[in-house]
């Protein structure tokens, strides 16, 4: 009964309507950004934010693309080299380098990273159409990571699942530490 | 309106674990007094039931409703309160427990103490109540007999504020209405004059006359179920039966009304007479139920000492439910926080030399806020140790009866308080302690009486606050340990050497050894599972040491110091290269610089320096770590000796710099476990230092060597 009474003070979840914002298109949007010559872009809802290199923290015995862990706002934030770890660019410590912080969900619990890149460009707007399976032969960077391609005037961006980045760091982490 | 009701599904779950804790407490207490806690737990086998029906949990509210009537009956004193029936409840209580979980995964519970406790419910429940005591059954079949069109005066006066919880008079009298016919008059006599009425405050009072041949009390009480807390009820029969000569006897205990309450409790001869009597004209009488107190107030007293047990015995729990006071400390806190910045900040306005002073005691009281501010905080965090001790009445009860043992178990200080990470990592092991102590601990009886001691056993819990730690410690009056069966089973497991002299203490640390077992026969409670060496390490892991005191034929003592947080730490802040590390201040033994003769190279390029009598091997973190340092050569060096477990270690570092207390941050929330380090923290300029783990140093030392000597070996093999 407690509980009863209270639900009917409650309205009912989703009960306001979106009404108003439909003229945002139904294209997922997403942060792209560069890594040596090449575009990435990544599910913007995932980006915390960006933010400017500053030197981290190390980790001791870490594998070479983690760079360390910064302080944001009290939470310790691992940073992480995508070029490094891609094997993309130089890795070389700019004013324009910066860290876009991602909250990654993984088994119902967010993990914050950082991932150092070249520079951030722009917002991509993609709907589910857009997105081009990559071809299966390719690059440095393993398929599973690769969510699509996306054509934007005459470049091509690689969107990455930013699930699957949560993973390969910490595949690859262990198989360091073994 | 669609109603998401998944949303109060934790809440839900939350109090049923409550409510289950409420019935296993009273349960136990019920066994040693009679006392009130039957309709404590009467009510929280009420309120699961209806929550699991709410939620469609249905297998709980199957078997909860079963609970719910022998506890109905045992409530009523339709039933003598018996030890069996107690056990069955205690085993129903788990029961439940299981099914809550089976239904919350949605699986069908399929085990078969379930349907065994249901039985043996069943048959209880069957079993005719003919032990009742006459006076009660008197009772209750007066209810009965007295059927043919029935008349009750019921005395309604809410509580002013009885509509602002929400409820309708109104309501309550349509649904009186559908019982029976109704008379009610209204009294205004409380009403103000109009220039004074609270529209928010209700003034009025009913008294309603309710004719009907088949609604009982319950159905009565039932309709005001909600409200009871809220207002005065009085409800009163109008039989046309009269009692022939009340016999005012033991009954009348806590009547807190006026003479308007007779109370019923006739001794059988004066029944027969009443029941003769039917036809005599219409004369008040009180049917009383429960405590034979129809006011509401003593009842909400009894639910407020529900509440009490119910924020206390909550184990694991996600959520920490924090004290009024705490909050409001908090908050004046805050203020004074507050009130500081805006100092502070006024004098940066424009800010000259004259005013360094003020801005000296400035900057002194926001050290100081911050300071209170931070302990206040940490408090909140702080428990009553009584959440891990809350479990081990039962597991005593439990365990005497499996082991034929009499036990009485003891606590003191659960007042005592601990922080919540600590407090659930040592459950645990506390649990496998007092599971000892009643197994091999306590004698049997026949031996405890051969002895001259009292046949019933002790294991006494106590928990206080000694420095910056906690102490718990359990005791048993036992037979104590056996120093000699100890020492040869430890010579016999080649851990100490035949001829070796060894402290009693040094010797009681055996047991923590792995595999280090004394009991000559494994019993179905300890002496499987997780052992003591297992014991030590969880206390280890938290920060914490065990010590063991055993006096022959007058028991054991195991006492375990706890830090009170694994949140803050004593620091001491070194550095290495370019990194900042903070070593805990409570493994340091003492720091040093490095004198040349003291040096030596043994046994393969191992680096020892001779403190006093100590061999202390000598650890650079910078090789551990692989970084880049200033000072890489031994001679001259600093260095940090650092003692856990016994093992001395010197760490190698370029500088000393501050000590500070430290927030510990968790490396693995957003990363991983890293080798040697426990966890990072925030320092003063924002950036972050790593808190060095010098057991899992130590561990890294070793399994480097231990590949350095293979190399080493593999290398000698190939020359050959």
């Amino acid at each position: 009964m407690d509980i009863q009474s209270l639900a009917k003070d409650i309205p009912a979840q989703g009960e306001q309507s979106l009404e108003g914002i439909e003229f945002i298109n139904n294209a997922e949007q997403y942060l792209t950004f560069v890594l040596g010559n090449e575009q990435f872009a990544i599910d913007i809802l995932c980006v915390e934010e960006i933010r400017n290199w500053e030197r981290p923290t190390q980790i001791p015995n870490s594998p070479n693309y983690v760079k360390g862990v910064i302080n944001m706002r009290g939470i310790i934030v691992p940073i992480i080299d995508l070029r490094m770890k891609f094997g993309i660019g130089q890795c070389t410590y700019t004013v324009t380098t910066v860290v876009v912080v991602l909250t990654i969900e993984v088994e119902h619990k967010s993990k914050v990273i950082g991932f150092v890149v070249d520079a951030v460009s722009d917002v991509l707007n993609a709907e589910a159409d857009d997105i081009k399976k990559a071809p299966a032969f390719g690059g440095s960077i393993p398929p599973e990571f690769i969510t699509g391609l996306v054509n934007q005037d005459n470049n091509v961006v690689t969107l990455l699942t930013p699930e699957a980045l949560y993973k390969i760091e910490k595949h690859q982490i262990d198989g360091c530490n073994q | 309106m669609s109603i998401d009701l998944a949303q109060f599904l934790p809440t839900f779950l939350e109090e049923s674990y409550e409510g289950l804790e409420i019935m296993e407490t009273g349960l136990l207490n019920l066994q040693s007094s009679e006392d009130d806690s039957i309709h404590s737990i009467f009510r929280a086998a009420h309120s699961i039931k209806g929550g699991a029906g709410t939620f469609g949990f249905n297998q709980v509210t199957e078997f909860t409703h079963l609970v719910e009537t022998l506890l109905d009956e045992m409530r009523d004193g339709r039933r003598e309160i018996l030890k069996s029936d107690i056990e069955i409840l205690l085993q129903s209580v788990d029961c439940i427990r299981l099914l809550i979980d089976a239904d919350h995964n949605k699986i069908v519970c399929e085990d078969e103490s379930i349907s065994k406790v249901e039985s043996l419910l069943n048959e209880s429940l069957n079993s005719s109540s003919t032990d009742t005591q006459p006076q009660n059954e008197n009772k209750s079949e007066k209810t009965q007999t007295a059927t043919d069109a029935q008349s009750w005066l019921i005395n309604f006066t809410p509580q002013p504020h009885l509509v602002q919880t929400g409820n309708d008079p109104l309501f309550l009298f349509n649904a009186l209405a559908d019982l029976a016919d109704l008379e009610i008059v209204c009294n205004t006599s409380e009403l103000p004059a109009f220039s004074d009425i609270e529209p928010k405050e209700l003034y009025l009072s009913w008294q309603i006359k309710l004719t009907s041949s088949d609604a009982t009390e319950d159905d009565i009480k039932e309709v005001f179920e909600w409200v009871e807390d809220e207002c005065t009820l009085e409800i009163t029969l109008l039989t046309n039966e009269a009692i022939s000569d009340v016999q005012e006897d033991e009954a009348v205990n806590n009547d807190t009304q006026e003479q308007s309450i007779q109370v019923q409790s006739t001794q059988p001869e004066s029944e027969q007479s009443s029941k003769q009597e039917l036809a005599e004209p219409l004369s008040p009488t009180a049917i009383t139920t429960d405590t034979n107190v129809l006011t509401t107030k003593p009842q909400s007293a009894i639910m407020g000492k529900d509440k009490a047990p119910a924020a206390k015995a909550k184990p694991d729990v996600g959520s920490i439910r924090v004290g009024v006071d705490k909050v409001d400390m908090l908050i004046n806190l805050v203020g004074e926080l507050v009130i500081t910045q805006s100092m502070l900040s006024e004098l940066g306005n424009d800010f000259d030399l004259s005013k360094v002073e003020k801005l000296t005691s400035g900057l002194d009281q926001l050290l100081q806020n911050t300071k209170e501010l931070q302990e206040s905080v940490m408090r909140i965090r702080m428990l009553p140790i009584s959440f891990a001790f809350n479990r081990f009445p039962r597991l005593i009860h439990d365990l005497s009866i499996k082991t034929g043992k009499q036990i009485e178990l003891v606590i003191k200080g659960e007042q005592t308080e601990l922080d919540k990470t600590v407090m659930e990592q040592i459950g645990d092991p506390l649990v496998h302690l007092v599971r000892n102590a009643a197994d091999h601990g306590i004698e049997s009886t026949e031996v405890r009486l051969a002895n001259g001691k009292s046949e019933k056993g002790t294991i006494s819990l106590n928990a206080y606050h000694v420095g910056g730690s906690i102490v718990i410690e359990v005791n048993d009056d036992g037979g104590g340990i056996n120093r000699e069966a100890v020492l040869n089973k430890a010579i016999e497991k080649g851990i100490v050497e035949p001829n070796s002299s060894l402290t009693d203490a040094q010797v009681f640390d055996l047991l923590f050894e792995p595999g280090f077992s004394t009991a000559s026969e494994v019993t179905d409670i300890s002496g499987r599972g997780v052992g003591m060496d297992v014991v030590k390490k969880n206390i280890q892991s938290l920060g914490g040491r065990i010590q063991v005191e055993s006096e022959p034929g007058k028991g054991s003592c195991f006492k375990v110091n706890l830090p009170l947080t694994l949140a803050i730490l004593d620091g001491q802040l070194v550095r290495v290269g370019t990194e900042v590390y903070i070593i805990p201040l409570i493994t340091i033994v003492e720091s040093l610089q490095a004198k040349a003769e003291l040096i030596n190279r043994v046994s393969g390029n191992m680096v020892l320096y001779r403190l006093r009598e100590d061999n202390v091997p000598v650890l650079p973190i910078y090789q551990l770590f692989n970084l880049e340092a200033q000072c890489t050569e031994i001679e001259n060096a600093l260095l940090v000796v650092v003692e856990f477990d016994g093992q001395k270690v010197g760490l190698m570092v370029d500088d000393l710099l501050a000590q500070q207390q430290v927030v510990i941050k968790s490396l693995q929330d957003n990363y991983q476990q890293v080798d040697g380090i426990s966890g990072a923290t925030i320092l003063g300029d924002g950036s972050v230092a790593m808190i060095l783990d010098i057991p899992g140093m130590i561990t890294m030392a070793l399994k480097q060597s231990k590949i350095a000597q293979k190399t080493a070996v593999n290398h000698n093999v190939e020359v050959v």
